[in-house]
Order: structure tokens, then sequence, then C-alpha cells
């Protein structure tokens, strides 16, 4: 395993920032360890998901071995083993969404990608979730578009947000 | 953005900085902001937990402990480094208080930390926001760099040679996070299972040391509660539950929002006036009084109901985070039910069996129930398999499922039997989906 220190480091999988942006994180705490959920959500953040080279890499910057990692990791609800959508549209159905709507909402997703949730549509940009409660419930119905939250939603205004993160895409991804 | 709404009654106080602008710096110094840390640092220790313990403050996260009892019990003298913790986990169904909390005052969650600090003799704290609150993490985290760049927070924080740091820390999705011991082992970068009790976080807490864990709302009144004095906010409140507390009213009400209103504050005045009422002139069936884990409450209990910890317990439920959850009578309590328990057995972290089973069978069980397949037999055991939950577990996400399951089939019974034999659901609408729960 990694106790070969014959082996030369492999290059980080994550841009200069982020790289930089972890070794400071690893410093912040008064044990390492602490840095990992963070380093997870960050990492997947950038790279879109936890595939074996960020597992490896993570491991590998904190100092623990690359089981300890997924074992951590497979219990957070935000953290995959698969690429998402470009945008991953989260509909938050639990009580006080679904008592407004929630789930005439998701339906209306699910009609105007063509796609369940955990699917992801054809070209990659959009994937589909039904998540639990978001902390919106005020404002319900809730979504949010990766960490961006869309309040008081109706189905007829699911294809204008669908209309918005299309143009906002770039274009190479649109055309996909 | 999320909404803000205000009504007359409303005493603001933790809210009285939300929408003018507070997140930044210059704005919260102008509106008072940092003068309650000063003053703590002139008048000690000792004195700032006297404070806490006159002001009747509990608890926001749901629990409803003392917060100055809480402090008084972390020792003087320790070996290890003390911690304090603020938990902005929240993740209770109904609940987004701390929301706006972090949206619009920032610092003051900031400055009730460091208060904390100086009352127990921590030199550390950590602010733990809940994964999908990014954005909110973000303006937390600018809060906490001016803060340091001001001297507010570091190595001599206002000049008075004491020393508190603090770190902004993500989760990553998980309700059971939210629960103080499974909190502190997440953010030791492990699976956020819960710690057997005793020992109390406050003696083994965070790294080992003792710990201060308080809601987010908690700390963010603390500084308000120095400013304005003990007596005065306790005044706010009723006897033995101290001030106000952000109410966050949702479902089927007029003008759903966060209102920040005394503790006591009549339940049907808050759905009927505050929150204008039942949408579309429809009839209140049922109110979940205090986030998705408290018994729900017909409308005849709801009558002379004042929502604090005491009046709320005895009227067989409980105060929890202060999510009030309104229900029409067009909605199917059977349906409500296994929307609830679905939550919590996806949200169980498998760590104890009575737990980890008894909320996948609840599940199934009102699965099967709602579906139309269920026999008269299966109401009983509903019950009896809650029932078995409560008080076996390590945390209270046991007891969180079981207690509302409990209180539906106990209060709708009637309705439950309705669904008996292969019958459709009563409530289903035509053209609208029924909840299938895979």
């Amino acid at each position: 395993m990694s106790a070969n220190t014959t082996k030369p480091e492999p290059a980080s999988v994550f841009s200069p920032d982020l790289a930089a942006r972890f070794d400071a994180l690893v410093q912040k705490y008064p044990v390492s360890r602490s840095a990992l959920i963070p380093m997870l959500l960050y990492a997947q953040d950038e790279v879109g998901y936890l595939s074996q080279a960020v597992v490896a890499e993570i491991a590998r910057r904190i100092g623990i071995t690359e089981l300890e990692v997924r074992n951590v990791a497979t219990y957070y609800s935000m953290l995959r083993f698969k690429p998402a959508g470009k945008y991953n549209i989260q509909v938050c159905t639990n009580i006080s969404c679904m008592l407004r709507g929630a789930y005439e909402v998701l339906d209306r997703f699910r009609e105007e990608l063509g796609i369940d949730p955990h699917g992801v549509t054809a070209d990659g940009l959009f994937s589909l979730e039904e998540v639990e409660c978001i902390g919106a419930c005020c404002w319900a119905p809730a979504i949010q578009v990766n960490y961006e939250f869309h309040d008081e939603l109706k189905p007829d205004l699911v294809p204008g947000i669908l209309g918005a993160y299309r143009n906002q895409a770039p274009k190479k991804e649109k055309n996909a | 953005m999320p909404r803000l709404v205000s009504h007359p009654d409303e005493v603001k106080i933790i809210s009285r900085r939300f929408g003018m602008g507070a997140a930044n710096i210059d704005r919260y110094i102008e509106l008072g902001g940092y003068e309650a840390v000063k003053k703590c640092l002139a008048q000690g220790p000792e004195w700032i937990v006297e404070e806490m313990k006159a002001s009747g403050l509990r608890g926001r996260g749901g629990a409803g402990f003392s917060t100055g009892m809480k402090w008084s019990f972390v020792p003087k003298q320790s070996a290890k480094p003390k911690y304090i913790l603020v938990n902005g986990d929240e993740s209770e169904p109904g609940t987004c208080k701390d929301h706006l909390i972090f949206l619009h005052d920032p610092h003051a969650v900031i400055e009730g930390t460091i208060i904390a600090g100086l009352a127990v003799g921590s030199k550390m704290g950590f602010i733990y926001l809940r994964g999908e609150y990014r954005y909110l993490l973000e303006i937390t985290e600018r809060a906490v760099a001016d803060a340091y760049d001001r001297g507010f927070l570091g190595k001599n924080i206002f000049g008075s040679g004491q020393e508190f740091q603090i770190i902004t820390q993500t989760g990553a999705g998980a309700y059971e996070v939210g629960e103080e011991s499974a909190l502190m082992e997440s953010l030791e970068g492990k699976r956020g299972v819960p710690r057997i009790k005793p020992p109390f976080p406050a003696v083994v807490g965070l790294y080992g040391g003792p710990t201060v864990i308080n809601n987010a709302e908690t700390i963010a009144t603390v500084p308000a509660v120095i400013q304005m004095g003990a007596q005065a906010y306790c005044d706010v409140g009723t006897s033995r539950n101290g001030g106000t507390r952000l109410f966050c009213i949702s479902g089927h009400v007029e003008r759903p929002g966060v209102y920040e209103l005394p503790m006591g504050y009549n339940l049907k005045k808050m759905i009927y006036d505050v929150a204008g009422g039942i949408r579309g002139g429809r009839k209140l069936k049922a109110v979940v009084p205090g986030g998705s884990s408290t018994p729900v409450l017909l409308p005849e209990e709801i009558e002379n109901l004042g929502m604090d910890f005491d009046q709320v317990g005895k009227a067989g439920s409980m105060l929890g985070s202060g999510g009030v959850v309104v229900i029409d009578d067009q909605t199917c309590i059977v349906e409500f039910a296994l929307r609830t328990i679905s939550f919590y057995a996806h949200e169980s972290c498998g760590w104890c069996i009575p737990c980890r089973e008894g909320t996948d069978w609840l599940k199934k069980s009102l699965t099967r129930f709602h579906a139309g397949f269920g026999t008269r037999s299966d109401i009983d055991n509903i019950q009896y398999l809650a029932e078995n939950m409560l008080g076996r577990t390590f945390c209270p996400l046991g007891d969180a499922a079981a207690m509302p399951t409990i209180a539906f089939v106990k209060k709708f019974r009637k309705e439950f039997e309705d669904h008996l034999n292969g019958k459709p659901c009563p409530y289903a609408k035509e053209g609208v989906p029924q909840l299938t729960v895979v």
C-alpha cells in the first residue's frame, strides 16, 4: 500500500488552487483528520464525484487509509462515487414541502428532463434527486440546484429554471 | 433569497438585525454589535454564567436545557483544551431559523461563540453548518475573516490579552450529525454516529476535551441577553422559559415564515393570526408543534396552548426546534406519517438496532398500509413497534421516529382504519400521484 516510501508522490488530481487550499486545511485543525469531510465535499465540487484518484489523494494528504476515507464518505448523503449532472437538481419532498406541492414539482422535473430521481440526462447537463429537508420549510416547496436555493416553487416555474441553467452552461456542453 | 415576514406581535431580539445588512462587520458594529463581548471581558466568567442562568434561556435545538446550567458544568481546570461547538446542522424537518441567522446576522453567532468561550475558559470554537448551507458557510467564513482582521478573534481579542479562535466547518448531508455527540464524531472526521453518555460533552467532548455544544440560535441569542440584561430578557417570556424564539411556521397557512415571538405565545393565535390562518379557507386538521419528531396536536389541544417547553410538554408533545407544521383537513394523515417515517428511516445511522430496524419496519408497514394492503392488526403493530423503540437507543433519533408515529396512530386511528381492506386512500385526488416510497 502507501507505505512504499521509495515511490514518488503522484501528481495531484486537484487544481493548484484546491491543492493549496487542502494544504492549509489539514493544518487548520487541532487534529488533521478533521479536514476529511470538507476535503471530500470540496474535491467533489471540483472533480464531480469521489473517484478512486480523489479517495487515494485525500487518504495520502491526511495520512489515513483509503478504506478509512471510504468508510466515512459512504456515510454522508451529499457525497457520491458516480458523476452527477453539471447541474444536480435536488427536490425536497419532506413534510413542509410535500404539503405545498413538492411531489408535483418533482414530477414536472421528471417530465421535462425525461429522467427519474438518480438519473442523469444524456447530455450530462442535469441530474435529478429527491432529497430530505434542506432547511427552507417556510419558503416551500424548495429545491437546490447544486448549492443554489430556489424557493416557493410551482410546477409551472420548472421550465424557466431549467432554461436559465441551460443558457448558463458553456457552449460545448450545450451541444454535447 | 428567503422571504422575510413580519407581524405586530413579534418581539425582535434575535431577528432585530435581519434584512439590515448586518453580515457586513461595519454595519453590525453600527447596530450595536460586539458591545456585549466587551462587557463580558470586563465582567468575567462567573458573571457571564450567572447572567445566562438568570436569563432563563433554554437550548433552542430542541431539548430545552438551561444554557447557563450547561456552561456551569464545564470544569474550571482541565488538562485538555476546552471547546465551544456551535450546532448549525439544522436538519429537523420544519425548521429553517438558523438559515436566516447565518444569512442576516452571522456576527451574532461569532460574538455569542466568543462569549461562551470566555464563560467557560475555552480558546477555540467551531461553527458547524450543514453541507447544504454552502452559501451561508461562505457568508459566515467572510464574517469570521473580518472579525480576525479587526482583532476580535485571534491571540489577543479586543486587546484583552485573551485568546479565542474560530474554525468553520461544513457537514456533507446527515440529519444524525445534528445530535451533539454525532456532531463531534463528524467534526473529528468520522462517520456521524452517536457516543454513549455519560460521559457528557461538558466533561469529555470534542478531541476528548470538555466541550460546550449549543444550537446556533441559542448562541446568536447570547449577545442580546448580555446587552439587554438577563432580567429584561427573561421577562419577555413565561415562567422558566425566558425570552423569545424563532418559530418557523410552514405548511398549509396563508403566510408561512419565520416569526420571532415571546415564549409562551398562544399556538392557535400563531396559526390564525400571525400566519394568516389556513390556506384557501380550509379547516385545521392537525399541527406538528416543534419539528417533525414532535407528536402531532389536534385543533382542540391547541385552544389555550402557550408555546413554551413546559406547556407543550404538558400537552403531550414538545416545543422542539420551533418548527410549526400546519396540516389542513384535505391531508391524509397516513400519508403524512409515511413521509415522516421515511425520513427517519433514511437518516437512521444504523448504529443502534432498535432504530435501524424499527424505522425500516415502520416505513414498510406504513407503505403497505397507505397502499391499502394493511390489516387491522397492522395498526396495533405499528404502535407496538414504535413503543419498543422508545429509550432504547444511544441518541434520540429512535425516539424522534417513534414519538410522532405513536401520536399519529393514537389520534387518527379512524383514518388508519379507513385505509383497510384495499380501500383507496380517501384523500386521493384525481391527477395527483399518490406517495409511493421505494
